[in-house]
């Protein structure tokens, strides 16, 4: 072979192709060993992967490949039959481990798809962490400055405060270039901007409560966007060139500020919200954060509780004050009470000590003057002095018991009493200072009046006395008069007394007194000042030197007998009316007859029979004489009759005590008086003269005392009038009935 | 018996306290009725009887001396005072008050006014004589049928 030398030149062809797959077969080979080792790394690496046993499969079916490329390289040149069958068996080998890792690999493959997308949902999750960590850390720092915020706003309870605190630590933390709030008008109707950030003096501004914008953020208690060109937003010129920046408006709760008496504050009576404006700087890129919004509106939260905080110690400290000023004024008033306390006990001791006793003398003396021998009307002067002597004790003792009924110690003696002689007495106590005054007085107590009651018979005369004595006091001119009867039941529907509506009943019954008189009046507005003790009210032309005392005494007796007390006056110069209403027992009819028949008459004089009195009456009337007479004779008396003054001047004789005469017909009666002085020339023989008449003349009474007649009565004249004036006379020998 | 003088007594009763109510007699009649007792029994019909008396004469001479020319007020008003003084002494009240009237008219000389006044004086002492008349007639017949009167 060596000889040949035709097929020389294709040798170098074989050989260069030949030293390429060399080459390639040992970078193969290199390869082959080393994924191996890349294997074992990842697999140390990883220490969950689960599939270790087609990972050997794996390297094995790689070091066989690399160890048949490897054996390759002596496949090139002549090699021994060793060579050959070591590449056999190592190609064999290669194949079937091949063929089993391509096997397993059809198992794992999903799985490890599975392990990528785990690997991607992991990744996602991370991600997510993240971001929620990053938002933990905002709201964490969210969270500071809301406290901070808070802390700031509820540090102090004054409005203004809070009001202006809350703008300047919103526009610190939110880094704001305005913020501005507007609070509700005392109409209502208009939002007023009250507080801004940064301009100055934002006096008058409003905008009507009910534009649309402001209607959306009302209606809604979160923070709303805006738009800055809207009249609650747009407060001054862009401070910016570009764009202005974004704006949220939120509501802030206003107190129900009805339930608060806080008189500075706009009065209204629903809900009503203020409004807050706040703007990020403009020519910045910024916007609202859901955060920052949040804050918003925990901030607005904030601020109303602060208001209501600061609204309710504004009200605790307005009470406090007050009660200061109330604990002041009734101190004072504890001070003032315990002086006149002072005062009264004062007085009392006065009362009783230095004035009673004098007063009881001049009663005295005036009385021992007047059984000594006077003329008419010096007897008149003497029985005005006792009669007001009478009516100063009984005042002086008014005072004394004010002091039991204002502490409630005086009780009502309750006693069985003539309540027709009450009445009676009662005329003839005011008749002589009514006659100075020259005042008409009459009386009119009803026929179904029961002639006996139960009852405080001394108080309840004492209440005439003052009530009359008032009406006698201050009347001028004109008439007084008194009338008694029962009080129905419909008379108690009385709008003055809406709530006394006493029944009448077997053993009890109402008194009903009215005093009416002509004279000076009450201003109606004066009225109720009547009855406060000791009113020295200078307006009261009523009581322009008394002490207003009686009627306070009056109303005090008038309410211890279960009834009530009233005045009536149309106005200064229309005179007045008093009526009160007591409750009075009805003795019992069982002992009715038993009660000893002794009318009230003062003075020593206790007996009413005048069996034996002769009595002369002289009256031209025949039914008038006839009347007169056997109203005499029914009273036990011994009368004789005349029809003319003829007949009378002839019949009259020593033993005729009393002389009743009608002097109705012109001066006949006046010259028999006269004639009869003159028959008589001794004053302790000469009979009483008493003219009869039905004029209520004054000038008929001036008559009959000029010609010297010891008294005039009134016709007509009742049973019980007539035994009365027949007692006075005897007991006084004078008895002038006002006229 | 006894169902009649009970009636009988019902309707005195009644009529009296009429009378008082419609103003013809006042709280002296009651004063006149106190007066009669078992010594004066007849006291209050014996003085209506009077008063009946003295009003025909009054009224006649009142009468007679308006229809005289010239008119003499003067005594026409001693005439009207006498009347007054009578009428209040048993309580006849609107009889009283006419006759109040009357001597205001004969004060100021009004011959219409008087003759006006005479006129309702005779009808009032009718309507009054009347009613008296039935309150005795009544009494009588409980006298009579053995009832006793009922005090107002």
């Amino acid at each position: 072979m060596e000889s040949c030398n035709c097929i020389d030149p294709q040798v170098p062809a074989d050989d260069l192709l030949m030293k390429y797959q060399y080459i390639s077969d040992f970078f193969i080979a290199l390869a082959y060993f080393s994924i191996p080792l890349e294997l074992i790394y990842f697999v140390k690496k990883s220490a969950v992967f689960p599939y270790r046993w087609v990972l050997v499969q794996f390297g094995a079916f790689i070091v066989l490949c690399g160890a048949t490329h490897l054996i390759n390289l002596w496949t090139f040149r002549i090699h021994s039959r060793t060579v050959a069958v070591v590449m056999t068996t190592a190609k064999v080998l290669t194949a079937v481990v091949s063929c089993a890792t391509a096997l397993m690999l059809v198992h794992i493959i999903p799985d490890l798809l599975s392990v990528k997308t785990r690997e991607l949902f992991l990744k996602n999750k991370a991600a997510e962490l993240d971001r929620e960590m990053g938002l933990i850390r905002t709201q964490e720092e969210t969270g500071r400055h809301v406290r901070m915020l808070t802390h700031e706003i509820r540090s102090t309870l004054d409005r203004h405060t809070i009001l202006k605190t809350t703008l300047v630590e919103l526009g610190r933390t939110l880094a704001l270039e305005e913020c501005a709030l507007w609070m509700p008008t005392r109409t209502g109707l208009e939002l007023q901007l009250s507080y801004t950030l940064r301009q100055q003096n934002p006096v008058g501004y409003t905008v009507p409560i009910h534009l649309p914008v402001i209607n959306q953020v009302f209606s809604s208690n979160r923070a709303v966007k805006i738009s800055p060109n809207c009249p609650v937003a747009r407060l001054r010129p862009y401070a910016g060139k570009y764009m202005p920046g974004a704006v949220v408006a939120v509501r802030v709760p206003l107190l129900h500020l009805s339930n608060f008496q806080i008189y500075d504050w706009p009065e209204v009576s629903t809900r009503s919200y203020a409004l807050m404006v706040l703007m990020l700087p403009s020519d910045s890129a910024r916007q609202w954060h859901v955060h920052e919004l949040e804050l918003v509106e925990v901030v607005a939260d904030q601020v109303a509780v602060a208001l209501s905080h600061a609204a309710i110690l504004e009200e605790s400290m307005r009470a406090r004050d007050q009660l200061i000023e109330q604990n002041v004024a009734l101190d004072l008033a504890r001070r003032e009470a315990e002086t006149a306390i002072r005062a009264r006990n004062d007085f009392l001791a006065v009362m009783n000590h230095e004035m009673r006793t004098p007063m009881h003398a001049v009663i005295a003396l005036s009385s021992l003057l007047q059984e000594t021998d006077l003329t008419a009307e010096q007897r008149l002067m003497v029985e005005t002095i006792l009669k007001s002597s009478n009516l100063l004790a009984t005042l002086i003792n008014d005072v004394l018991d004010l002091s039991r009924l204002e502490d409630g110690s005086l009780q009502l003696e309750a006693a069985t009493f003539n309540l027709h002689s009450l009445f009676r007495e009662v005329l003839n106590l005011i008749k002589p200072v009514a006659s100075v005054k020259k005042l008409s007085l009459t009386s009119h107590v009803a026929s179904d009046l029961p002639m006996y009651a139960i009852g405080d018979e001394k108080r309840l005369m004492q209440t005439i006395l003052n009530v009359v004595g008032n009406a006698v006091k201050f009347s001028k001119e004109g008439c007084i008069s008194i009338t008694a009867f029962v009080a129905k039941p419909e008379s108690f529907r009385d709008a003055r007394i809406p709530d006394f509506l006493p029944v009448p009943s077997d053993n009890h019954f109402y008194l009903r007194v009215q005093v009416k008189d002509s004279g000076s009046g009450i201003n109606p507005q004066d009225i109720p000042k009547l009855f406060t003790k000791f009113a020295q009210n200078q307006s009261l032309t009523r009581n322009p030197a008394g002490s207003g005392l009686g009627l306070a005494i009056c109303r005090r007796f008038v309410n211890l007998m279960e009834g009530h007390i009233w005045v009536e006056s149309e106005g200064i110069g229309k005179g007045c009316t008093v009526t009160f209403i007591v409750k009075l027992g009805i003795p019992d009819r069982s002992n009715e007859f038993k009660l000893p028949f002794v009318p009230k008459v003062p003075g020593n004089h206790g007996s009413t029979n005048f069996a034996g009195l002769k009595v002369l009456v002289m009256d031209d009337n025949g039914v008038s004489r006839t009347v007169t007479k056997g109203l005499l004779m029914h009273l036990g008396c011994d009368v004789t009759t005349a029809s003319s003054s003829e007949e009378c001047l002839r019949v009259v004789s020593l033993e005729h005590e009393v002389v009743f005469m009608d002097v109705c017909t012109g001066l006949d009666g006046y010259e028999l008086a006269v004639r009869i002085h003159e028959k008589f020339t001794k004053h302790q023989d000469r009979p009483l003269i008493v003219a009869l008449t039905g004029n209520t003349k004054k000038v008929t009474k001036e008559n009959c005392m000029r010609v010297g007649m010891d008294g005039l009565i009134l016709k007509p004249v009742s049973v019980d009038k007539m035994r009365g004036v027949l007692s006075e006379l005897l007991e006084r020998r004078v008895l002038f009935e006002s006229v | 018996m006894t169902m009649d003088v009970v009636q009988l007594q019902r309707k005195l009763r009644e009529h009296q306290a009429a009378m008082f109510q419609q103003g013809f007699l006042d709280d002296q009649f009651s004063q006149l009725q106190k007066l009669q007792d078992e010594s004066t029994p007849d006291f209050v019909i014996e003085v209506i009887t009077m008063f009946f008396d003295d009003s025909e004469n009054l009224l006649k001479n009142m009468a007679r001396c308006l229809e005289q020319v010239p008119v003499d007020f003067k005594q026409i008003d001693a005439h009207a005072h006498q009347y007054k003084g009578s009428s209040a002494s048993i309580g006849a009240a609107r009889v009283k008050n006419v006759c109040a009237t009357f001597r205001a008219f004969c004060e100021a000389k009004n011959l219409e006014g008087c003759m006006r006044c005479l006129s309702q004086l005779q009808q009032e002492y009718s309507l009054l004589k009347n009613a008296l008349q039935y309150l005795f007639n009544l009494q009588q017949q409980i006298k009579a049928a053995g009832g006793s009167i009922p005090t107002q």
